[in-house]
């Protein structure tokens, strides 16, 4: 559902006031009490980024944020269906999370020392590396971003992009002109009848762009710079230390599953491993799930809903998906990439 | 009768204080829940570097300066481009206005169907509409049309000489690599935001100025042409200090509606205060106090136009009454 501008405002402006008011849900209990109380986990999802959240034509919402979301549902709940998804904005996401209107924020949201140290939140953990990248123009031969000067370059507000885009240029010590859009829509269209020439975000969303957006995807290349570092991950709540280590968790046991090989497919196989530290993970061995205050099988709940992360990645960026990304910093930290998740026993 | 008096004014003094009451109240709640949950609140933020650039600002804005010099670049691109849109839509609106009490079949036909489409056409549409068709008519920066020298249009809008900004006198605009280079330009964004907010508040404006000349009542111009008076004497001398004293109320908010409609800017990129506080918000996170610095701005902007109205009225009265 997409309401007008004015709505959303006034939606951000009362959940505001709510937060203002003490009347949200936030102080009832503690959230993981309050989520198998209402047998559902509310989940802030972005308005649409085709590959990490997105509603299809059933309203059904798909992406590796959504998937996230799912493989904690299945471990909270054991079963990732039981999921509310509420689309938020850029403006809307902190609020929406400090007000105690979602549980969890999974919505490629850049973890940042400001968000993380005064917006009391809880970046738990990456779950996509991204950095920000250019589109351009091939007519306008350029192969490095470095030759922008001057360039008009169309950007969408309220996300760390601007200050990215601001930063950099001042450090080649050249000078460029931001155009900023608030809506995805309209900044893409402007880029591409000519108005700007270059267009800014994260590599993952160019990529798409390129493909699916432009009116000819060869006429537009991707620059090689990534001019930012953006890990995106899931933030919760400041105050509530046992639900920050199950969604921490839970992230890390997808991880740890594809470093064992564990996959959708073969999980009731691996089940009967003599590996001890996959009998651990998938509960067989000692019971990690009392000390999250989950079942004994947790992990293994989520990665029967979704699959290992590699599977995820696959399935919703990867070569599986429309997006095409390759792994890059995405591949666990023994095949050459940053993704390493801390021991689970 | 004093007693009387004195209990009004002390019952009057009561509810003020018990306003200012709930308000220190609803300010010390969100204070305290703010401090609990971890969100740092205050407006220390403003004197900290934006970080960000804006694409174009009449006041000279880096992203060293602070976020209030941000916020006051944003305020003068809103100013900019309400106070040019005001005076067109009052002209246009007047004309148009004058055009549908017109006995001209044609002129009054045409007017109405102006105002019809207008008014009933939301102004996001419309504003969007004007920018992709600005942006889709006009040739590509690299391939700037050359108006006169040194004068080019094209998407990057319309490249004028300007006042030099590093010792030269005449920054003249010239073509570049990436495009037009120097010079002040007025962007696709400007322009349209400024036809769009034009076109659409002239709409309202005619249907005011209609009203307020068709109130007063027909005796009198029966009257004035019986005397004798021109029609141009009829409108200056009888109908005009007439009606201005009910247009201008209505007119005034045209006005106050036109500034705060100016805050759709941000959809179609052209960075006016909502737009620069949007941004603001999401790099410091303090929602509170952007939300509460926008609309203090917007009721200062919206309180001096109607004091600034009410001393027209006045004026209009004295006016009136001269002639």
């Amino acid at each position: 559902m997409r309401l007008p501008n004015i709505a959303r405002r006034w939606l951000a402006a009362i959940a505001l006031l709510m937060l203002l008011l003490h009347l949200s849900p936030a102080h009832a209990g503690k959230t993981l009490d309050q989520i198998r109380q209402r047998a559902q986990l509310v989940c802030g999802v972005s308005t649409g980024v085709i590959g990490f959240s997105s509603a299809d034509s059933q309203g059904r919402w798909n992406g590796l944020d959504v998937d996230v979301c799912r493989a904690i549902a299945a471990a909270v709940l054991n079963d990732p269906n039981k999921v509310k998804y509420v689309p938020l904005n850029a403006q809307q996401r902190f609020t929406a999370l400090q007000s105690g209107e979602v549980d969890l924020l999974s919505r490629n949201t850049t973890w940042t020392l400001t968000r993380d140290a005064s917006l009391g939140l809880h970046f738990t953990a990456v779950t996509y590396y991204d950095g920000q990248g250019f589109l351009v123009p091939k007519r306008l031969k350029l192969t490095s971003a470095k030759q922008l000067k001057n360039a008009e370059i169309c950007v969408q507000s309220g996300t760390t992009t601007e200050k990215n885009l601001s930063d950099w240029f001042k450090a080649q010590g050249i000078k460029v002109k931001p155009v900023v859009f608030e809506k995805f829509e309209a900044s893409i269209k402007a880029f591409f009848s000519g108005r700007c020439q270059a267009y800014t975000t994260d590599a993952s969303a160019l990529a798409f762009i390129r493909s699916k957006e432009a009116p000819k995807p060869d006429d537009y290349v991707v620059l090689p710079e990534l001019i930012s570092k953006e890990p995106l991950g899931p933030v919760v709540r400041r105050g509530d230390d046992e639900w920050f280590a199950i969604v921490k968790w839970v992230i890390f046991a997808l991880i740890e599953a594809e470093e064992y090989g564990i996959t959708q497919a073969n999980l009731e196989q691996m089940k009967a491993s003599p590996d001890p530290a996959i009998q651990r993970l998938l509960g067989g061995a000692e019971d990690t799930g009392k000390l999250l205050g989950l079942e004994r099988d947790w992990a293994a709940r989520a990665v029967k809903a979704v699959g290992n992360y590699g599977e995820m990645f696959q399935r919703n960026v990867g070569s599986a998906s429309p997006l095409k990304l390759p792994r890059g910093l995405n591949a666990l930290w023994n095949k050459g990439g940053l993704m390493y998740a801390p021991p689970v026993r | 009768m004093q007693g009387r008096r004195q209990r009004e004014l002390g019952i009057q003094a009561l509810l003020a204080a018990a306003l200012l009451a709930v308000l220190w109240w609803l300010l010390d709640v969100t204070a305290a829940n703010m401090a609990e949950r971890g969100i740092r609140s205050g407006f220390d933020f403003l004197t900290e570097p934006a970080g960000f650039a804006i694409g174009e600002s009449l006041l000279p804005f880096d992203s060293a300066d602070s976020t209030l010099l941000a916020l006051a670049a944003g305020l003068a691109n809103t100013l900019r481009v309400a106070l040019p849109a005001i005076l067109i839509s009052t002209l246009l609106g007047t004309l148009i206005g004058l055009g549908r009490l017109s006995t001209n079949l044609l002129l009054r036909g045409l007017c109405t169907a102006y105002v019809e489409t207008l008014r009933n056409v939301p102004l996001l549409l419309q504003l969007l509409a004007w920018y992709f068709v600005v942006t889709d008519l006009l040739p590509l920066a690299s391939e700037a049309l050359q108006l006169t020298p040194h004068v080019f249009l094209s998407k990057s809008g319309l490249s004028l000489p300007w006042f030099g900004g590093d010792g030269s006198l005449i920054d003249l605009p010239l073509r570049g690599d990436m495009g037009i280079v120097g010079g002040a330009a007025l962007t696709p964004e400007f322009l349209a935001l400024l036809l769009g907010l034009s076109l659409y508040t002239a709409a309202y404006v005619a249907e005011t100025v209609r009203a307020g000349i068709q109130s007063v009542p027909r005796g009198q111009s029966d009257a004035a042409l019986a005397l004798g008076l021109t029609r141009a004497q009829l409108f200056r001398l009888v109908l005009l200090p007439q009606a201005l004293r009910s247009i201008i109320p209505p007119l005034t908010n045209q006005h106050l509606s036109l500034t705060k409609n100016a805050s759709l800017a941000v959809a179609i990129g052209y960075p006016d205060l909502v737009s620069v506080a949007n941004t603001t918000l999401n790099q410091t996170g303090r929602a509170a106090e952007c939300i509460a610095l926008i609309m203090a701005v917007y009721l200062i902007l919206s309180l001096l136009t109607a004091w600034l109205s009410a001393w027209l009225e006045r004026r209009s009265g004295r006016w009136a009454e001269r002639s």
